[in-house]
């Protein structure tokens, strides 16, 4: 044995295992820095003004968010109304009968492409199909574009979730005489529901803080307004907008906003994982 | 018997009319669910489509050189991609160059050396990173991060290496936290868990009797790591720093708050720039005629570039999970 090569491989093993894990430190420190840095700016703006008035003019003192949480909560309802029942079905049509189809494959891999796209283009595209055409901003596009955006999260865990449905069970299903449609639709589908719950709310927790693709679609509004064809105020560009302005309210409403987003977000991811475990471990 | 169909026997007519109204549901229901699959593709094909037909009036005003013209003069109508295309690059280039070595890391930690019980909890921990909006990345670079990186980074890095020969103008410019290298860190620590994820993912494929046969050859950890699971997982490797740099190329908000947005061509790792889709979101709203449709054009040579990075990244992924059998 050649001491002094032992004592390079062991030092060489220490040096990369201390560097790999000061790698995961530093990942969890940011993570914790981050929320860290929202509780401390934005903690103190969350009362109940903050729920109960409307974003401040320029130049204005107190304000709340309310427009923009309205706004937002009305946007996610309808995207996960138009997201859920394509992107399930999508995801039944590749899981069942897309295993020995082209177009299927060509489906799936483009799908995984649409999971990465720049959300800022689908905003473009939403912009130059349901705006420029109608002639002005509107909530219906926003939810419009955050649909390009569920809609492959939704297709890509359905799938994944209908494949891990033992075959037997639909062997069983077929040999009682059930036609394809309703061994899909009562017995995979059923037999995989939390999973597709699962993939619906991871969904909704990426679109929740989508704020690119509402930019040109959604746009802002600096009232109150439940009408969905007409421009509509939502958290993300509210606190974009506030963010980069000059006043300090503006920041702190921006903070909150940053605060009440995260949060929404976080618990939704950890409700996820929480449901399906449980699910899945009975 | 005259039918072409002979009943079978013991089979009543109405038996068989279920049979056939049955059949009926099956295509309907094959159809139904593949055309909703069918608009994902409708969908790429119309945002190539309507990215295209906007910035026509720019691709033919300027043609090809619209991709190395640095100019962009709103006024005069004057426009040139390469600003942008400079920018985004460089910028998840950096990104690119920070997270890697963070990721493998992780994912080095999370397969080899971690506790088996907290495995889960910081496996768990990375993802939510990933799932913070990008909004919040930008927010927390602009009013949190900046002002430390100036004071604590470039001030000093720029003291020491800002007289250097060679390398000593890649730190000019005005050390005031924001520019390409800010964005390139801040976009570091969006795509880490992407990158992280996807290692990880790749490693844990990595069949236990190669890793046991390394260590029963007497290796350490890092020699079983650099020896065996990496050339092992290279292709699935590659295709998650690809994917990192997909959604690194094409990320808007963390890149706006920080990048500066200053239209000309960055001089130095500390000089403000400006990102494809930093200039969208910066413009767009404002613009009209003419310079949308360069925006347009914009939108378009960035999809195409994110399309082709996701692409390889998808292919390299799935031929890894393909050769795990080996």
């Amino acid at each position: 044995m050649n001491p002094s090569l032992y004592r390079k491989r062991q030092l060489a093993n220490r040096v990369g295992l201390t560097l790999s894990m000061g790698a995961m430190g530093l990942g969890l420190a940011v993570l914790l820095w981050i929320l860290a840095v929202l509780f401390y700016n934005g903690l103190s703006g969350v009362d109940l003004n903050l729920f109960t008035q409307d974003t401040p003019a320029p130049g204005t003192e107190g304000g709340g968010l309310r427009n923009a949480i309205v706004g937002s909560l009305m946007m996610l309802t309808l995207t996960v109304l138009v997201a859920t029942p394509v992107g399930i079905l999508a995801g039944v049509y590749l899981a069942e009968y897309g295993d020995s189809s082209r177009t299927a494959e060509l489906t799936r891999f483009v799908t995984d492409i649409m999971l990465s796209a720049p959300s800022i283009v689908l905003g473009l595209f939403v912009y130059a199909i349901a705006v420029a055409t109608v002639g002005n901003f509107s909530g219906y596009a926003g939810s419009l574009a955050l649909s390009l955006i569920a809609i492959p999260v939704v297709v890509r865990t359905t799938e994944n979730m209908l494949r891990l449905v033992p075959g037997s069970l639909r062997e069983a299903a077929f040999a009682l005489g059930a036609p394809r449609w309703k061994v899909a639709v009562l017995v995979t589908l059923r037999a995989a529901r939390s999973g597709v719950i699962t993939g619906l709310l991871l969904a909704v927790a990426r679109i929740s803080g989508e704020t690119a693709p509402l930019l040109f679609t959604a746009l802002n509004n600096q009232f109150f307004s439940a009408d969905m064809s007409k421009p509509m105020a939502n958290l993300p560009v509210v606190i974009f907008q506030f963010a980069m302005s000059p006043y300090d309210n503006w920041i702190r409403l921006a903070w909150s906003g940053a605060l009440l987003i995260t949060l929404a977000v976080l618990v939704l991811n950890i409700l996820a994982r929480v449901f399906f475990r449980d699910r899945t471990s009975t | 018997m005259s039918s072409s169909q002979p009943p079978l026997a013991g089979v009543s007519a109405s038996t068989l009319a279920v049979a056939r109204r049955q059949r009926v549901q099956d295509a309907l229901f094959h159809r139904l669910t593949q055309a909703f699959s069918l608009l994902v593709l409708a969908a790429l094909l119309g945002i190539i489509g309507s990215l295209l037909l906007n910035a026509a009036p720019t691709f033919k005003k300027f043609g090809f050189e619209f991709l190395w013209r640095a100019e962009w003069d709103i006024i005069n109508e004057e426009f040139g991609a390469l600003i942008a295309i400079v920018g985004t690059v460089s910028s998840a280039g950096l990104a690119m160059l920070i997270a890697v070595p963070l990721a493998f890391g992780i994912a080095l930690f999370l397969t080899e050396t971690c506790p088996v019980w907290l495995r889960r909890p910081l496996g768990t921990a990375i993802e939510l990173l990933a799932a913070v909006p990008s909004i919040i990345y930008g927010m927390f670079g602009l009013f949190v991060f900046a002002p430390l990186f100036a004071d604590y980074f470039q001030v000093p890095v720029k003291e020491v290496m800002g007289g250097m020969p060679l390398i000593g103008w890649l730190f000019g410019g005005a050390p005031n936290g924001l520019g390409i290298l800010a964005a390139g860190v801040i976009l570091a620590f969006m795509v880490l868990p992407f990158v992280a994820a996807v290692m990880r993912d790749v490693f844990e494929i990595v069949p236990p009797i190669l890793r046991e046969s390394a260590y029963g050859l007497g290796c350490t950890t890092w020699e079983v790591v650099r020896k065996v699971v990496l050339p092992y997982t290279q292709k699935g490797v590659i295709g998650g720093i690809m994917l990192g740099l997909g959604r690194a190329l094409g990320e808007t908000m963390a890149v706006t708050f920080v990048i500066g947005n200053a239209n000309r061509l960055p001089t130095s790792l500390f000089s403000p720039g400006t990102s494809i889709a930093s200039t969208l979101a910066n413009e767009f709203g404002e613009a009209a005629d003419f310079h949308l449709s360069t925006l347009f054009a914009l939108g378009f040579l960035l999809f195409v570039i994110t399309f082709v990075v996701l692409s390889l990244a998808k292919i390299l992924i799935i031929r890894a999970e393909k050769g795990k059998g080996l």
